[in-house]
């Protein structure tokens, strides 16, 4: 169980001349799950987004179920199909019902007969709980039902990661807590998650490691339990005072 | 101000209000209307500057007495808060009605009322009006240009199948839906122009062969709207994407095309494709002077369809690709699946508008010496027999224009509602 199934080595990133990411290393074994903090614009969606290089990294490495990301697009796509992807703002296909954009990836990228993608799909909506609403288009659902369909479709893949890019920072408290009980049992479930949020009750509840980042640097990364009662830096002793 | 209370229009006096200003209102409009329609003029007794503007000023008193805010009369309320709302709107609304009520007579009778429709020689047309004879006289020639008489069968047959094939959408099972898109773009085209080119232009099965420059009228206008619109959609999809690409050579090409074809007029295109073409090519090869006014159509469109549909792919939130190439979705599985569905819905407005255009810049080819609707009619009206009728012919010409465009753009309001998803 302890083998690596993403490794970041020595990866280093751009946006023009202002460096997002700083030298990050960093390996996540299988099943664990892995929540990012930190300040705004210290680099935390990046990374991730990184991860399925849905932004490319300039320098070093990264390698995802034994998979280099390089300019290579088969293997992207490959890795893609195999990691999930949860944003912050949805992002569900508006002109698709729930069902069909729970069933396009499976379908298209899977090959997967029609009926038994479906299946699936309902499967999955049932386990987020949104199954009597999969025949009503996103702009029909509520914020949290949107979100929940957006992690439902992220599964409908089968994924060996997922990751979720703030799933909670664009809805409202009263959904929050809707979206977080299903990312914890899927968290249950054994599926290895990188999860950027600021929920740090999510990060004591669920997390294996909690890692810190500033300034595109990964300043500081404990276990969870660790990491919220001595803190080792200065740094993240200041956010967590700020955040808790 | 104490003096003009008794003009102050509120609740309290509504009845006096209400009854002076609907009787000075309806005198303003009575006096106009009898004036247009009858040449009545109930007020000639006064000077005729004054009499002229009496109507205007009266009305404006009536209009003014019934601006009663919250009257409590629904009706009364409706026409305050629409036509009435201040001063400058209730000019504007007598003055429309003024207008409409002197422009109708003039026109009606010389339409309808002086109009001659019988006989079919010039001679027919006694009436002061419009001499509708011309029209019908010429008809046949409107709609099929120089096309043989006996041979219209065959152009009416052709657009009957391509029209009967054109629905087949509407029967498709859903097993056939997945093919439709291929269907369209690909598929119907071929058939539509082989029975085009084997019914109507003929030369095989025993059908007598006509060269296209006989053929004409708003049937040709029908051919190369239908050929250049079915055409200019894909290529414009393409150059749109070929915008957008992340490949150098495939983005400078696609530019290069647009801002050239942008760039030139339709007419020197048309001139192009008829005159300097043909010289480019060899010896013997052969191609027709339409097939080349509607490739020269369909390029020059080509390019306004891709800069309206880049205008739509640039309206998505970068959410949205992200979302599908976060599934494993490739370029163009993302297209197919995510983008283009999206952006093509919310281009529905411009492409209608592209394709409006195109319909109404096919009379241009008649630059080259082929007659569609409008063509037919430049030489009709130089007619020896029929000179004098260009107004008639423009009427005839303007409404079915009118009716083409207009049933193209409820289409497509009907296509918005149809997919609109959000709510």
């Amino acid at each position: 169980m302890s083998e690596a199934i993403i490794k970041i080595q020595n990866m280093n990133k751009w946006f023009g001349d202002f460096q997002v990411l700083k030298d990050i290393n960093l390996e996540v074994e299988k099943n664990k799950k892995i929540v990012v903090c930190g300040p705004s614009g210290s680099g935390k969606s990046t990374l991730i987004r990184c991860i399925n290089r849905l932004e490319e990294h300039q320098k070093g490495s990264i390698v995802v179920d034994g998979t280099e990301l390089s300019e290579n697009t088969k293997n992207i796509e490959q890795i893609r199909a195999e990691v999930g992807m949860v944003f912050q703002q949805f992002n569900l296909f508006p002109h698709l019902s729930i069902l069909d954009n729970c069933t396009l990836a499976p379908i298209w990228v899977r090959k997967m007969p029609k009926k038994q993608a479906q299946e699936l799909a309902m499967q999955q909506l049932e386990k987020v709980q949104i199954s009597d609403q999969a025949q009503k288009f996103p702009g029909q659902l509520s914020g949290g039902q949107q979100q929940r369909c957006a992690i439902a479709r992220a599964l409908c893949m089968e994924p060996k990661i997922m990751l979720f890019d703030e799933p909670t920072s664009a809805l409202d408290p009263e959904m929050i807590k809707e979206v977080l009980d299903a990312m914890v049992n899927l968290a249950k479930g054994g599926m290895t998650m990188i999860v950027v949020t600021h929920e740090m009750g999510f990060a004591k509840e669920v997390a294996d490691e909690v890692i810190f980042m500033d300034e595109g640097m990964i300043v500081e990364k404990a276990e969870t339990k660790e990491f919220f009662a001595n803190p080792k830096s200065e740094r993240t002793k200041l956010f967590l005072s700020q955040i808790l | 101000m104490s003096k003009f209370t008794f003009l102050k229009s509120d609740r309290s006096n509504i009845q006096l209000v209400l009854i002076t200003g609907t009787f000075l209102i309806t005198i303003s409009i009575l006096d106009v209307f009898l004036n247009s329609f009858f040449r009545l003029n109930l007020i000639s007794f006064l000077p005729s500057k004054v009499s002229f503007l009496t109507p205007f000023i009266i009305g404006m008193i009536g209009l003014n007495l019934i601006r009663i805010e919250f009257s409590g009369n629904r009706f009364l309320d409706t026409l305050n808060k629409n036509i009435n709302t201040s001063n400058f709107n209730a000019a504007l609304t007598l003055l429309i009605i003024f207008v409409i009520f002197k422009a109708i007579p003039p026109s009606l009778s010389w339409m309808i009322l002086d109009a001659n429709i019988s006989g079919d020689t010039k001679e027919a047309c006694t009436g002061t009006g419009a001499c509708w004879t011309y029209i019908k006289v010429w008809f046949r020639r409107f709609m099929y240009g120089m096309y043989p008489n006996e041979q219209h069968w065959r152009i009416n047959t052709a657009f009957l199948l391509v029209i009967g094939l054109g629905t087949f959408g509407l029967f498709a099972t859903e097993k056939m839906k997945k093919f439709l898109a291929l269907y369209y773009v690909v598929i119907y085209p071929i058939i539509a122009f082989l029975i085009i080119y084997y019914l109507i232009s003929g030369g095989y099965f025993g059908l007598e062969w006509i060269e296209t420059g006989a053929w004409g009228g708003l049937s040709l206008t029908f051919i190369v709207s239908f050929f250049c619109l079915i055409f200019c959609f894909p290529l414009g999809m393409i150059l749109a994407l070929g915008r957008r690409s992340n490949l150098p050579a495939v983005r400078y090409i696609s530019i290069g095309y647009i801002e050239f074809w942008r760039g030139v007029p339709l007419i020197t295109v048309l001139f192009m494709s008829s005159v300097m073409f043909p010289m480019f090519l060899p010896e013997d090869f052969f191609m027709d002077k339409l097939v080349r006014v509607i490739i020269a159509i369909t390029l020059f469109e080509g390019a306004y369809c891709a800069e309206v549909i880049r205008g739509g792919l640039q309206s998505l939130p970068r959410g949205q690709y992200d979302a599908a190439k976060s599934l494993g979705m490739g370029y163009w599985k993302m297209h197919i699946f995510v983008i283009l569905p999206q952006a093509l819905k919310l281009v529905i407005p411009g492409i209608c508008n592209t394709f409006l255009a195109l319909v109404k810049d096919t009379p241009l080819i008649f630059v080259v010496g082929l007659a569609e609707l409008a063509g037919m009619l430049a030489l009709a009206k130089t007619n020896p027999k029929w000179l004098g009728f260009a107004m008639e012919g423009y009427i005839f010409a303007a409404i079915i224009f009118w009716i083409i465009c207009y049933a193209m753009s409820k289409y497509s309001y009907n296509l918005e509602e149809k997919y609109k998803t959000d709510r």
